[in-house]
């Protein structure tokens, strides 16, 4: 009996990855346990083990392989004195592997059509389908166009975790103020590996590893910044500030202005938002509605590489608590993103991430990456969608929603989160309240479902907000 | 469900310790005794070796905590508890879930998030619950088992059943504020409950020493009169000999108590973790010199049990395992109606 081994998923958002090199050849025997190959992700190096004992009997993939696709066959384990000849080159779908009706499609989440830029397609895919071949690599978007970006910049894809990496590092060595205390970033380098590096530039005093203690170390964070550091306090998902929500709304958010205005807080709460890829109920939740509520934060939510650079220095050095509301799923996509000494871009700013006529979306975040593939769509159909990322989520800029929809006279907002008293709610009120006149259809809202994140795979994608729910939402107000 | 209880069986080792002589901080088991700790724990890695592969499969999604090198710690804590006993757990869950019985097929359809699943395929693997089996998950956020466990304690209480709750969590889990809290309140209103802390050295990649300004997690109760045992959480005698004295303990009223069980997980803290943060010899050692299965098998060849009749277990165990796996594979994803359901009553 041979036993395919499979290109492994090694993490709940890993679609592909790189066979590093393998660590047995063929002929070697093996037993359960033993190490046969690495791999890399985007995240970490990883180690393969023989889950069989036998002999290496076929090396598929070769050492160095790039862009893996999960669930490839790579090598072929036969019991020891088997034969296998070329002849009997392993089937290309192992016998445990789902099939067709017994297995589910793979999580899809969010839909995306065909049509969609690569970066956001492949961000749906978890995991990956068996696939026989190597998958693509994930081209870089291009520019995202902004005032703040002059005209001669020299632009360089970059990944979302690099550019967040990138923003902490340039704003540590401007100000010795400035330092980044959490779970795990330092000597792990990060649980999402956001902080790579900075415990080697910057060293211990200035990249702390805490105790599994949210609400103390955040409280910590906030006492430090209110005698004159400026801590960036990384959460390792935002559903752990929950634990902490005490310090930073009645904490940092109250502190000036119960104090008339003489003890400022300047820190960044940082950490991934929102739903990643099966993780479920307690860990999948959009807290961006939660924290734009509370006078005293700044709340921000980038979209895409070059606008978290920006943001996050712009936060660093914002007097106020600033709520920096990151995305797991958007970590390992690449943008071009400007290299620029001093590249900032102001809070409370919105972007007009794709003009056009005839219906505005408003969302944040991946948001923007569904509304974007929405109005790729929408224009196959001759519907011209102006898509307006609003990157910042308080203080909001109504003014830039409030032009876009006199402009077309219909609007959809999108976000992740629970519709009740959600963004999409407030952008509904604002509009209603400063545009009504301009309005030719009710304000629609695409959100999550009114429901816990579920864990199975077609729950889940049912749960979360799609590309088809905007497109038909888009349609809906123009009354097609 | 017929076949429930036939392969529950196997797993549920409540009261398998009775009757048990203790001597010189273990319970000196009988062959019998070891018999269930054996199967029991072969089970638990079976079934997460299973889950690891599966998990490379793209079959499991999201996150994935396995429970294997810790197995004596909740095996011996169910062997000396009653199945009337509550238990309650963090995400690093399913050992758990078979100790206290529940169908391994059901929890293996959890982790693939099928309609069989504990949950109908609504939690995944770190969500997971039984009411019938007195398991009450099955939780994500790291400390939140212990005043939701000091909770089910205030329950027994309040109806004076005699039940005690076993709330089991991590050294990291140890260090969050609410911990101390449920300490206060446990010893204050002297609630039967066994707080059970799993030292596994690590807290995804923070060891004991970077995290802990008191290592010695049995002395974490000092400040609030709970007293505390520190045990070789490998040796599943030693885990059934500190849960039958805590539980005497709760029984008689005296309110709660502290067992630092001194254990170690050989994988990665969840299976995305590259696990740098240690050394191979360092898992290696502890595999090769404290594996508690090993230890159990070991006893019993050198007690004259034949090699066959060990043989015949692990076949029946990996019979269980692989039928589980079947089962979590060919399920059906719950209806798409699932989705609005079981949100409020
Ligand atoms: C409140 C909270 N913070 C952080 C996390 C992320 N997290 C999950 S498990 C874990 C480590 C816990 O370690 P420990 O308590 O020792 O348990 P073990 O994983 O070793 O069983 C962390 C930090 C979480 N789930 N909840
Ligand atoms: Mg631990």
């Amino acid at each position: 009996m041979t036993v395919n081994v499979l290109m492994p998923a090694l993490s709940p958002t890993m679609e592909q990855g790189k066979l590093a090199k393998w660590l047995k050849n063929e002929g070697d025997k093996v037993k359960a346990g033993d190490v046969i190959a690495e791999i890399e992700t985007d995240k970490a190096t990883m180690e393969v083990e023989a889950v069989d004992e036998g002999v290496l009997a076929r090396i598929l993939v070769p050492g160095g392989a790039e862009n893996v696709a999960v669930n490839t066959p790579i090598a072929v384990i036969a019991e020891e004195g088997e034969e296998i000849g070329p002849a009997e080159a392993p089937p290309s779908t192992p016998a445990a592997a789902p099939t067709e009706n017994a297995a589910p499609a793979p999580a899809k989440a969010p839909d995306i059509p065909a049509s969609a830029p690569q970066e956001a397609a492949a961000a749906a895919a978890v995991p990956a389908a068996p696939a026989a071949t190597a998958a693509e690599p994930a081209a870089p978007s291009p520019a995202v166009a902004v005032p703040e970006i002059p005209a001669d910049t020299t632009l360089l894809p970059m990944t979302m975790r690099e550019a967040l990496r990138d923003a902490m590092a340039e704003e540590m060595r401007r100000d010795q103020n400035v330092f980044v205390i959490g779970e795990e970033v330092a000597e792990y380098q990060g649980a999402y590996k956001v902080t790579q590096g900075l415990l080697q530039e910057f060293g211990p005093r200035r990249v702390v590893d805490t105790p599994i203690t949210e609400y103390g170390f955040a409280g910590l964070a906030v006492g430090a910044a209110f005698a004159g550091l400026r801590p960036i306090c990384e959460f390792m998902t935002f559903n752990f500030a929950m634990q902490a929500i005490d310090h930073i709304v009645n904490s940092a958010a109250k502190t000036l202005y119960m104090s008339g205005g003489q003890i400022n807080c300047p820190i960044v709460f940082r950490g991934p938002n929102g739903a990643a890829a099966r993780v479920a109920a307690q860990h999948s939740q959009d807290y961006a509605a939660w924290f734009s509520q509370v006078p005293g934060l700044k709340v921000v939510a980038p979209s895409n590489a070059s606008d978290a650079k920006g943001l996050l220095k712009s936060a660093i050095r914002d007097p106020n608590p600033v709520v920096f509301l990151e995305n797991e799923i958007l970590y390992g996509k690449q943008w071009d993103t400007p290299m620029l000494e001093d590249f900032l871009i102001p809070i409370g700013k919105a972007r007009i991430a794709r003009p056009g006529t005839d219906v505005t979306l408003v969302s944040f975040s991946i948001g923007v990456i569904h509304c974007l593939s929405a109005a790729e769509a929408l224009a196959k159909e001759g519907i011209e969608a102006e898509v307006v990322d609003l990157r910042t989520l308080r203080p909001m800029d109504v003014p830039a929603i409030i032009e876009s929809v006199r402009k077309t006279g219909r609007c959809v907002a999108v976000e992740e989160g629970w519709p009740q008293c959600g963004i999409g709610a407030e952008i509904a009120a604002r509009v209603q309240e400063e545009a009504f006149d301009y309005l030719d259809a009710p304000v629609l809202r695409v959100t999550g479902k009114d429901v816990p994140m579920p864990y199975a795979a077609n729950l889940e994608k049912l749960a979360l907000p799609s590309v088809a729910d905007v497109i038909a939402a888009a349609k809906a107000v123009l009354y097609r | 469900m017929p076949a429930a209880d036939r392969h529950a069986k196997i797993a549920d080792v409540a009261s398998a310790a009775e009757g048990a002589q203790a001597e010189g901080g273990i319970l000196a088991f009988t062959r019998e005794q070891e018999l269930s700790a054996y199967r029991a724990m072969l089970l638990i890695r079976r079934f997460e070796e299973k889950a690891g592969q599966m998990y490379g499969m793209g079959l499991i999604g999201g996150f994935c905590h396995l429970y294997i090198g810790q197995e004596a710690v909740v095996v011996g804590a169910r062997m000396s508890a009653k199945s009337t006993d509550q238990f309650i757990t963090g995400y690093r869950d399913h050992g758990h879930m078979l100790a206290c019985g529940m169908e391994p097929r059901r929890v293996m359809a959890e982790l693939t998030g099928r309609r069989g699943g504990y949950s109908k395929g609504k939690g995944g693997s770190m969500h997971m619950f039984s009411r019938e089996k007195n398991f009450y998950g099955g939780h994500g956020i790291v400390g939140a088992p212990a005043p939701l466990g000091v909770g089910l304690a205030f329950a027994d209480l309040y109806r004076g059943d005699g039940s005690v709750s076993l709330t089991f969590f991590g050294d990291g889990a140890a260090n969050q504020g609410q911990v101390y809290e449920s300490f206060n309140m446990a010893e204050l209103w002297k609630l039967p409950i066994v707080f059970i802390v799993e030292n596994n050295r690590y807290a995804m990649g923070t060891s004991v020493e970077r995290s802990s300004a008191q290592a010695n997690f049995s002395m974490r109760g000092t400040a609030f009169n709970i007293p505390g045992r520190q045990i070789d959480g490998m040796d599943v005698r030693a885990v059934a000999a500190a849960a039958r004295e805590a539980l005497d303990w709760c029984r008689a009223g005296k309110g709660p108590f502290l067992i630092e069980a001194q254990t170690y997980r050989y994988r990665g803290h969840s299976m995305s973790d590259p696990a740098k943060y240690r050394s191979k010899e360092e898992v290696q050692r502890v595999r090769e010199e404290h594996d508690p299965i090993e230890q159990v098998r070991a006893r019993l060849l050198a007690g004259g049990i034949g090699e066959d009749e060990l043989k015949q277990i692990d076949a029946a165990v990996r019979r269980i395992v692989s039928e589980a796996a079947d089962f979590a594979t060919n399920d059906p994803e719950p209806d798409p109606s699932e989705l609005w359901t079981d949100v409020v009553l």
